[in-house]
C-alpha cells in the first residue's frame, strides 16, 4: 500500500520533471512576453543571441514578429521560477533596441520590398503593438487571477485602441475598393481584430479545460486504486485478524496477497502496465508468467515460500507448459517433503533450451529408497520432461537438500526470437 | 570480520519500520549497532555526514528523490561509508537504480534478521550482497540477446564466464559457501566475484543497464 502511494507520488514527481524539460515562458527578466528568454533558457544560450535571430528574422517578411507571436500564444508562461532572472538596465536597452529594430525591420523591408504599402505595412504594425499590449496584461493577468487594477485596465483599453486604430487604417486605405468589397473587407478585419484582442482568453479557457480533465483523470485513478486496495488488501487483513491463532494460514494469506499486488504494481499487466485487473484471471503466455503462477499456486497451497527467478523470457509452447508443470511438481515435492519454509526456483531461457531449477535446503533424500508406488517423480517430472525431449537430473542426498534440475530444448523456430 | 560492532544507519521514512529493524538488530547481535536513523532525505544526508557510519540501510522510495538521491548527495563527501538498499520493491528498475547509484547491494525487506546482519557485516568488510532477484536481472541485462547493444567496452560490458556462473548460483539460492563448494573455489573469490559483477553493473553502458538508469533520470 505505502509502495502504491510512493509510485503515485513519484509519477508526479517525473510529471513535474517533465514540465521543466517543456520550453516555457520566462516571468522575470522579460522584455516583451519572455518568449526569447524562455527559448533561451531553453536552448541553453545567451537571451542576447535569441533576440537578434528574432529582428533579423523580422526582416524576412516579419517571420521573425510571427515566430514570437506563435510562441507567445503557444508556450505556457513559467508556473513558477525557481530563480527570478536578473536583468541590467544595459541588457533591457539592448532588449528595447533590438525590439524597435525587429519591427522597424518588418515594416520597413515590407513597406520597401513593395510587398506593402507604407500605410498598410504602419496600420498592420499599430495593430500588433495593440495586440502586444493586450496580450501583456492577460500573462499578467493570468498571475492576479483578476484584479485589475486601474493602470491594467488603461493598457487593455490602449491596447484594444490602437487594434482598432491599426484596422480602421488599413480600412482607410482601401477606400479604391467598390462598396461590396469593402464591406467585406470590413466585416473580416474586424473579426480579424476581435480574434487577435480575445486569444488569450480563448487559450485560457482551453487550459483550464484541459487542466480540469487532468484532475478528473487523477481523481478517478485515486478511485481505482482505493476500490483495488479495499477489495484485496482490507480483506486479506481482516481474515488474517481472524485466523491470528493460526500462524500457517497468516502467512499463507500475507504471502498470497503481497503476490497479488505485487502483481497489480509492477507486473506487465498489472498497474504499473496499464490494463488494471489481476494478473492471475488470464492464462499466461509467456514462461515468465507461468512460473510466476505456478510457484504462487504452490506457496498458497503449502504455506511456504517460493522465491523465483527467471533469467530472460520466451513464449510458451506445449513442451514449456509440461516443463512448468514439472517445475510445479518438483517445487510441490520440495514443500511437501523437505520440511523447510524456502524453496528456491531458477528458471533460465536460452538460445536453444530452457533450464529450470528447483532448489531447497531440506532434509534431502536418497532415490533409491523411494518406493516404486511413489510416482511423484517418476511420473510427472520425469515423464512429462521425457515427452518434451527434455531431461532431469536430479541431487540430493540426506541432510544436504535437493536440486532438482530440468533442461528442455526449444523449439527450433522460436529459438531465433528471444525477448 | 571486525573486532568493533558495524555502525549501521537507518534511512526509511516508515518510523514503524525503523524501530521494528533497530530492535531486531540490537536484540539479536552484538555485530552490528544502530547509530543513526533518518526519516527524509535530508536528515539522512545531514546524520550520514555526522555520524560517520559504516554502513547505511538505505530505503529505495522515499518522497524527495529516494534512495538514490541520498546516495547521489552523500557519497561524494563520505567515500568510505557503504550502502545497502533495502526496499519492498522487486522491480528491475528499482533495483538496478539503486545499484548504479552506489549501493554495495540490495536486499528485499522481508529477509530474516540474521540474513541482514550477514548482509550488513559482508558489505562494511568492501564485498557485495546480491539477492537472488538482483543476481537474475544483473544476468539479463547482460545476456546476449540478438540485437542487444554493441559492446563497447568488453572489459565492463560483459560477464566472464566465472562470473555468470556466479551469479547463476546466486539465482539459484545458493550462499556464498554453497557457490564456492560448487565451483570448487574459495568464498573469497566468490566475493571477487560479485564485487566485479556489481563494478560492472555500476559502470557498463549496456543497453538494458542505461535504459533503467535512464527511465529514472538517474544518469
Amino acid at each position: 500500500m505505502d509502495a502504491d502511494l510512493e509510485r503515485v507520488a513519484r509519477d508526479r514527481d517525473k510529471a513535474v520533471v517533465d514540465d521543466q524539460v517543456k520550453m516555457h515562458r520566462r516571468r522575470s527578466g522579460r522584455a516583451v512576453a519572455g518568449v526569447a528568454g524562455g527559448l533561451a533558457d531553453h536552448l541553453g544560450i545567451a537571451v542576447l543571441w535569441v533576440r537578434l535571430a528574432f529582428a533579423v528574422l523580422a526582416a524576412f517578411g516579419g517571420a521573425g514578429v510571427m515566430a514570437y507571436g506563435l510562441l507567445w500564444v503557444f508556450v505556457r508562461q513559467a508556473r513558477d521560477e525557481p530563480k527570478q532572472t536578473e536583468v541590467s538596465s544595459r541588457e533591457k536597452q539592448q532588449a528595447r533596441g533590438l525590439l524597435a529594430m525587429g519591427i522597424g525591420l518588418a515594416v520597413g523591408v515590407g513597406a520597401l520590398s513593395g510587398m506593402l504599402n507604407g500605410w498598410v505595412a504602419g496600420g498592420i504594425a499599430v495593430t500588433l503593438v495593440g495586440a502586444a499590449l493586450v496580450w501583456r496584461e492577460a500573462d499578467e493577468e493570468q498571475r492576479r487571477r483578476w484584479k485589475p487594477g486601474r493602470s491594467a485596465l488603461f493598457r487593455v483599453l490602449t491596447g484594444a485602441v490602437l487594434v482598432v486604430t491599426g484596422i480602421a487604417v488599413f480600412l482607410a486605405l482601401s477606400v479604391n475598393l467598390d462598396q461590396m468589397q469593402f464591406a467585406l473587407l470590413a466585416v473580416i478585419a474586424t473579426l480579424a481584430g476581435v480574434a487577435v484582442l480575445t486569444i488569450p482568453f480563448w487559450l485560457r479557457l482551453v487550459r483550464d479545460l484541459g487542466d480540469e480533465r487532468t484532475q478528473r483523470i487523477r481523481t478517478e485513478e485515486r478511485a481505482e486504486i482505493a476500490a483495488h486496495l479495499h477489495d484485496s488488501v482490507l480483506q486479506t487483513l481482516a481474515l488474517i485478524q481472524k485466523q491470528n491463532d493460526a500462524p500457517r494460514e497468516v502467512m499463507r494469506l500475507a504471502r498470497g496477497q503481497e503476490r497479488q499486488l505485487r502483481g497489480w504494481l509492477y507486473g506487465p499487466s498489472g498497474y504499473g502496465g496499464g490494463r488494471p485487473g489481476d494478473s492471475g484471471g488470464s492464462e499466461p503466455t509467456v514462461l515468465s508468467e507461468a512460473i510466476a503462477l505456478a510457484c504462487g499456486e504452490v506457496e498458497d497451497t503449502f504455506a511456504i515460500k517460493v522465491l523465483h527467478v527467471v533469467v530472460g523470457d520466451c513464449p510458451l509452447d506445449e513442451r514449456l507448459t509440461g516443463m512448468v508443470y514439472a517445475a510445479r511438481e518438483a517445487t510441490v515435492n520440495a514443500a511437501k517433503h523437505a520440511g523447510v519454509g524456502e524453496v528456491s526456483v531458477y528458471a533460465e531461457v536460452d538460445q536453444d533450451s530452457v533450464e529450470i531449477f528447483v532448489r531447497d535446503r531440506g532434509k534431502g533424500f536418497d532415490p533409491s529408497t523411494v518406493p516404486e508406488d511413489r510416482h511423484g517423480l517418476a511420473d510427472s517430472i520425469r515423464g512429462r520432461m521425457e515427452r518434451g525431449g527434455g531431461e532431469l537430473r536430479l541431487r540430493t542426498g540426506l541432510g544436504e537438500g535437493t536440486e532438482v534440475h530440468l533442461r528442455m530444448p526449444r523449439e527450433p523456430i522460436a529459438s531465433k526470437k528471444g525477448n | 570480520m571486525a573486532d568493533k560492532p558495524v555502525r549501521v544507519f537507518l534511512v526509511d521514512d516508515h518510523g514503524l519500520f525503523r524501530a521494528g529493524v533497530k530492535a531486531e538488530l540490537d536484540s539479536i547481535t552484538d555485530e552490528v549497532e544502530v547509530v543513526g536513523e533518518a526519516g527524509t532525505v535530508g536528515e539522512a544526508v545531514a546524520g550520514i555526514g555526522h555520524k560517520k557510519p559504516d554502513v547505511v540501510l538505505l530505503d529505495v522510495h522515499m518522497p524527495d528523490g529516494g534512495g538514490a538521491e541520498v546516495l547521489r548527495r552523500t557519497r561524494p563527501d563520505n567515500p568510505d561509508v557503504v550502502f545497502l538498499a533495502l526496499s519492498v520493491s522487486d522491480a528491475a528498475e528499482d533495483v538496478i537504480a539503486v545499484i548504479r547509484a552506489g549501493a554495495r547491494g540490495y536486499v528485499t525487506k522481508t529477509i530474516s534478521s540474521h540474513e541482514l546482519v550477514r548482509a550488513v557485516v559482508r558489505v562494511s568488510d568492501g564485498d557485495a550482497v546480491f539477492s537472488p532477484r538482483l543476481a537474475g536481472f544483473v544476468l539479463d541485462a547482460f545476456a546476449d540477446r540478438p540485437g542487444a547493444a554493441p559492446i563497447s567496452d568488453p572489459e565492463l560490458d560483459l560477464l566472464t564466464p566465472r562470473e555468470r556462473d556466479v551469479l547463476r548460483l546466486l539465482a539459484r539460492g545458493y550462499a556464498y559457501k554453497e557457490i564456492a563448494a560448487e565451483l570448487f573455489i574459495s568464498v573469497k573469490t566468490v566475493e571477487t566475484h560479485v564485487s566485479s559483477v556489481l563494478r560492472k553493473t555500476q559502470l557498463s553502458n549496456r543497453y538494458e543497464l542505461s535504459r533503467w538508469a535512464s527511465d529514472r533520470r538517474l544518469v
